[in-house]
């Protein structure tokens, strides 16, 4: 293609506090319609909106996460627009003076094959600041309902400069984002629940050139693929407009993700006049720099920073790297593990083969995959169990069954060591014995091994292995029977 | 016990406290006056007679029980129409509102309930306190008391007319521009706006939010410091409202005057005042000389851009704040809609009045792109040298003396077609509200037409005690304040 598509992303991250924005009225996902309001979020009259400084300390966190400035002070406008899912018609919202300036994100490209590491980039970002949401509106044959549950959450608006150059950067940006975002758990980014959503500005350009071609901004993106799908269409769009010698109009569009198309929604002609101007009933807050401080030591380490650390200080492979840092409760229970057991391969092994594929094993169909907080299982358990294979006290088979155990029951692998009296059996006179039974009855094997096919041992370590109900060694046994072997020639 | 309507907060504590009437009795006696006169001054949109009666008995049962809550417990106080009663209808005089009842109480209100007083009536105004006369009153006009062919003022003109014909003990009103303090002045009554942040704006519905202030109207000044220490204090609900310490302003009153230098703005006194108002402010500043204060001229130099400023910030932050009226949750909505769009539109047409439309329409207008800088803005800048003029002021003068209004109360419809003479009416307040001064209006003259002439005085942020005392000074040497309107 001779053109570059150039991109820009605006994207909304409720931000998890105990009340909303301006008002003591909780919020949770799924409530009953209407049932957390109170006078201010239905915007009566008379009422005003008291600062929620946690929503404030939160964004500032994300800010100093993202690398942005922090404002000197905190300022509210208000974005004047008539909609019914907004109780006063007008949004607070912070136009003039952002609470956080600049910044910048970490993003990897995708590699040339899902396990191997693709490039990284920075991203630049424009801004973040914060708002309220509005309430959502739902439409019936006959009519529409509203439901004010979800106003005056607050918002963190994180605004990209258009410095991504295909979808998969967009997707790849949006993936870095969620993971910084839950790392530091300001918010989970749950799409589907709408904690996260996004707009794309897509324009396109001749390759080579550095002036941005007309954009046109692309609404309600509410996942990731429905972001990947809308920018590709877009793209073809444009093309095609650019191709015909035409020119791409300025425009709002919404994407919709049943016919995989996207529609106009207004153009720059029709765009609102938002009369923006500072808010009256909420005074300039100055931010306390000591807090601002304080709240950038007290940050939680980036998943990148992380994973090269795992890679640089414990030889962990990218497929395991990039397992465990997608996830912090699952790096974090990695690290717990660590620091009881010092086996970080086994370990990190463990968590990400076995522990995944019970975690998604044991869910229900439909579900999201459970959460390491939702089982029983203990970081020290993991470390105890790959403690008690390398010490040679159970083998790695018998360690499978083990694990599964503990995943139910929530008990320590000694326990069930001990319960189901697994330790292996090192009595070495009657292993012999077994050992020279098993020779003597299969001398067809015993044949074949002496001709170098060294598999055929295997034909008499089943017949022990039962005897001994798995407990045997497998490395003690199999030199005990070379040995024995050998010592018959 | 005839005349308990027109008694003073004092002797009517005296006489709950001695047992000499109940505030049953004296309730009644407000309902009876109220419905003597009402029907001639319409000062109220609603009142709940039996709520009101239920309330003074709750206050006997309190003072037998020996658990009187103050000097306000069993006072009626009347309420504008614009502050939030819970229960109790709230329309701010426009159809708009339409039977909203709220479902909380604004923190000034609170307050007053927590002090024992008798929450008592909706009192008119201009429609969402847009108006100097409760002519844009969806529920009729008010009359003045003195001349029943003359507007009370406004907007607070129902809150005026009330303490002025006995219908109330005192009231509460708010002032954006001038709205408790002229009205007082056509009324002959005291009213006063604090100093913005003083007292709590939750509950009270936003007309220009950086301009509205809730404050007291009485017939005396003792009276208005009295309901003023009741309903001042840090609100959290409200981000706008001032951590003070708490000032009894009643018993500052009392204590001797020192006294004070005031200062006298040349700019008030020149063209367009009226003669008989000149005399009776001109009079009254005489009066402050031979009593020993020092009188000053000053100059407030920005004080002709009052007006332009005052229209451009209040109007664009009425615009914003009237957004909510939009027929979707609790207004009035229009039955022919069709679509979105016409059930804002028509619902907001059909609901608002003229003067309410011409200011939301000069709101938007002044805040649209490509405008803002050129008015608001710009407007702002201009806000801050009238500041500045008084802060230069006031380092040489205590106080400032004006004249409340140009003019005294005007006949009804005499300015209904000229919004410009209409807005005009409030050069002398709206400065006071753009520097978040307190100000008060005292009856300080009458007309020879017998119409009552108010003097306004104005005080340094937070100079309340000084302004009511000053007050005070003028108002027990002289007789004005047992002046009563023969309706």
């Amino acid at each position: 293609m001779k053109y570059e598509v150039v991109i820009g992303l605006e994207i909304h991250v409720q931000v998890k506090t105990k009340t909303k924005m301006f008002t003591a009225a909780p919020y949770r996902y799924g409530a009953d319609p209407n049932t957390l309001t109170d006078a201010v979020v239905l915007g009566l009259p008379g009422t005003l909106p008291v600062l929620n400084y946690e929503a404030i300390e939160r964004c500032a966190q994300l800010g100093l996460m993202l690398g942005c400035e922090i404002a000197e002070v905190c300022k509210w406008d208000r974005k004047n627009y008539f909609y019914p899912d907004s109780p006063k018609n007008y949004q607070l919202t912070q136009n003039e003076q952002p609470l956080c300036i600049g910044g910048s994100v970490e993003i990897e490209l995708p590699g040339a094959a899902r396990n191997i590491e693709g490039t990284h980039r920075w991203v630049q970002l424009n801004r973040i600041h914060l708002e309220e949401d509005p309430g959502k509106l739902s439409h019936t044959a006959f009519d529409s309902l509203i439901d004010f549950n979800r106003a005056g959450v607050p918002l963190a608006e994180i605004v990209t400069e258009p410095d991504l150059y295909s979808s998969e950067e967009a997707v790849a940006f949006l993936n870095a984002l969620r993971n910084l975002i839950t790392f530091a758990g300001i918010s989970d980014c749950d799409m589907e629940k709408g904690q996260m959503r996004c707009d794309a500005n897509v324009s396109l350009r001749i390759k080579g050139s550095d002036v941005l071609g007309t954009r046109t901004e692309m609404k309600n993106l509410n996942s990731i693929s429905n972001v990947r799908a809308s920018i590709e269409y877009e793209i073809k769009r444009q093309a095609k407009i650019l191709e015909a010698g035409e020119s791409v109009i300025q425009e709002t569009r919404r994407w919709d993700a049943t016919k995989n198309v996207s529609f106009s929604l207004r153009s720059k002609e029709e765009a609102h006049d938002y009369r923006y101007f500072p808010d009256p009933d909420l005074m300039p807050v100055s931010m306390d720099r000591k807090r601002i401080e304080s709240l950038r030591e007290a940050l939680p380490e980036r998943p990148f920073d992380r994973q090269r650390r795992y890679q640089e200080k414990y030889f962990l492979p990218y497929t395991i790297t990039s397992v465990l840092c997608a996830d912090r409760e699952l790096s974090d229970f990695f690290e717990s593990a660590l620091s009881v057991y010092d086996s970080p391969k086994a370990i990190a092994n463990y968590i990400v083969n076995d522990l995944l594929r019970e975690l998604s094993a044991n869910s229900e169909v439909g579900d999201s995959a459970l959460l390491i907080s939702d089982t029983k299982m203990k970081a020290e358990f993991i470390a105890e169990l790959v403690e008690v294979v390398e010490s040679g006290i159970i083998s790695k088979q018998i360690a499978k069954d083990v694990f599964s155990e503990m995943f139910h029951s929530g008990d320590s692998p000694k326990t069930i060591i001990e319960k189901k009296d697994l330790s292996q059996n090192n009595d070495d006179s009657a292993i012999e014995s077994l050992c020279l039974e098993a020779i003597a009855n299969n001398p067809k094997a015993v044949a074949q091994y002496k001709e170098g096919n060294a598999k055929a041992i295997n034909a008499l370590k089943g017949p022990i292995m039962k005897a001994t109900k798995g407990k045997a060694n497998p490395a003690t046994l199999d030199a005990l029977l070379q040995k024995l072997i050998q010592g018959s020639e | 016990m005839s005349d308990l309507f027109y008694s003073d907060i004092a002797s009517l504590n005296q006489g709950l406290e001695s047992k000499a009437f109940s505030a049953v009795e004296l309730m009644q006696s407000v309902i009876d006056r109220t419905d003597a006169v009402e029907l001639k001054i319409n000062a109220f949109v609603d009142r709940d007679v039996e709520d009101a009666l239920k309330q003074g008995r709750a206050s006997d049962e309190r003072r037998a029980r020996g658990e009187s809550l103050g000097p306000f417990d069993g006072i009626p106080v009347g309420i504008k129409d614009i502050l939030a009663v819970k229960d109790q209808s709230l329309r701010c005089a426009s159809k708009m509102l339409e039977g909203y009842h709220s479902p909380y109480d604004a923190t000034c209100i609170t307050k007053l309930k927590e002090a024992g007083a008798i929450i008592w009536g909706r009192l008119n105004m201009d429609e969402f306190a847009m108006g100097s006369s409760t002519e844009n009153s969806a529920y009729g006009f008010t009359a003045n008391p003195w001349n029943l062919d003359c507007i009370p003022g406004g907007s607070s003109g129902g809150s005026a007319a009330a303490v002025s014909a006995g219908e109330a003990i005192v009231s509460l009103g708010t002032d954006t521009g001038g709205s408790i303090r002229q009205p007082a002045a056509f009324c002959g009554v005291v009213g006063m706006k604090p100093t913005y942040g003083l007292v709590s704006r939750y509950g009270l519905v936003a007309f220009a939010s950086s301009l509205d202030q809730v404050g007291p109207l009485s017939r005396n000044v003792k009276d208005s410091a009295l309901l003023l220490e009741t309903i001042t204090g840090h609100d959290p609900l409200d981000s706008t409202s001032l951590n003070q310490p708490k000032v009894n302003y009643s018993s500052a009153l009392d204590q001797p005057t020192k006294k004070m230098t005031l200062g006298v703005p040349k700019e008030f006194f020149q063209q367009g005042i009226d003669q008989e108002v000149k005399e009776a402010v001109e009079k009254a500043i005489a009066w402050y000389g031979s009593k020993g204060y020092a009188i000053e001229e000053i100059s407030l130099p920005h004080s002709e851009l009052c007006v332009p400023v005052y229209y451009i910030i209040a109007t664009a932050e009425a615009s914003s704040n009237l957004a909510r009226f939009d027929g979707v949750r609790y207004s009035h909505r229009s039955k022919d809609a069709e679509n979105m769009l016409e059930l804002f539109s028509k619902s907001r047409g059909e609901g608002f009045g003229e003067e309410v439309k011409r200011r939301i329409i000069l709101g938007t207008y002044v805040l649209s792109s490509g405008y803002y800088d050129a008015y608001y803005l710009r407007a702002q800048k201009v806000r801050s040298l009238i500041r500045q003029d008084f802060e230069q002021a006031f380092t040489k003068v205590d106080a400032i003396i004006t004249p409340t209004s140009p003019t005294p109360a005007f006949q009804r419809g005499e300015k209904n077609n000229d919004p410009l003479a209409m807005y005009l009416n409030d050069i002398y307040t709206i400065s006071v509200n753009l520097a978040g001064l307190p100000a008060l209006s005292l009856p300080v003259g009458m007309t020879q037409n017998d119409l009552p002439i108010g003097m306004q005085v104005i005080g340094k942020a937070f100079g309340e005690s000084d302004i009511l005392s000053i007050a005070h000074d003028f108002e027990k040497n002289h007789e004005f304040k047992n002046m009563r309107p023969k309706i």
